[in-house]
């Protein structure tokens, strides 16, 4: 019994590690464009997908033929929806980096444009995970695609010009 | 241009080459994840034995108190001297 317990925890040890490091980068990149945080130095990026994966982690045996990154993905963005409302909507707390693309959306704006469009997550999938309707999704979906593509130029002119450009 | 071009030149912006994965992120992640494996095994083994202690009480309690005996007549004075 033992004996086949720890032959268990191995195999799982081992599946669990080839799925982060394919994993890994990718969901890396979604949680700093989540964040708005710079590329190169992104501590809440890291803790989310820490805590994200650590929740795949402990339910990898309960998966039953589950997508384990789509288990991680959701989670992920359900614990963004969670923390931005209080995290950082703050008054001068974690202001998104202007190197980010996405700094100049709101956090929920950040969140739907990163599922739908880098995620490719599909449209009711999405409003459902969020507890929205579809529709509200499109919406603010568009809004931000508009935002990103079409910054407005006077709240700060030198964040925005530089960024545009490679579309 | 239209929906699809607008949505396919966002997404060229949000492509980009993902960052370095931190060396200890998996280390961290082992860990956390076994200690919330940990909890919950704790968690479930403290309720199978609540629940085994309040059905051994509840047993002990009704096999003393006998509740499905009917209790002695209060009303009727005892019958005796007929």
């Amino acid at each position: 019994m033992r004996q086949r317990q720890t032959f268990q925890g191995a195999r799982r040890a081992r599946e669990f590690e080839a799925f982060v490091a394919g994993a890994a980068g990718r969901l890396l990149l979604a949680a700093t464009l989540l964040t708005a945080e710079a590329p190169d130095d992104n501590p809440r990026a890291r803790r989310l997908l820490t805590l994200a994966l650590a929740h795949t982690y402990a339910y990898w045996d309960r998966l039953r033929g589950e997508d384990p990154y789509d288990r991680t993905r959701q989670y992920l963005a359900t614990r963004f929806a969670r923390g931005a409302w209080h995290q950082y909507g703050g008054f001068g707390r974690a202001r998104p980096h202007p190197g980010s693309p996405l700094a100049r959306l709101a956090p929920q704006e950040r969140l739907i444009l990163v599922l739908r469009l880098y995620e490719g997550v599909a449209e009711e999938q999405t409003a459902a995970l969020l507890g929205l309707p579809a529709e509200r999704v499109r919406t603010i979906c568009e809004r931000a695609t508009a935002t990103l593509l079409h910054p407005p130029r006077n709240p700060a002119p030198a964040v925005g010009g530089a960024k545009v450009a490679p579309s | 241009m239209n929906r699809a071009q607008r949505e396919a030149a966002a997404r060229r912006l949000l492509e980009q080459v993902p960052p370095p994965v931190p060396p200890d992120l998996y280390g961290e992640v082992i860990r956390r994840g076994a200690r919330s494996l940990r909890h919950r095994t704790l968690a479930r083994r403290l309720m199978w034995l609540l629940l085994c202690a309040a059905s051994l009480a509840f047993l002990v309690w009704a096999l003393t108190a006998r509740p499905w005996v009917e209790p002695p007549s209060q009303t009727t004075p005892p019958y005796t001297g007929w």
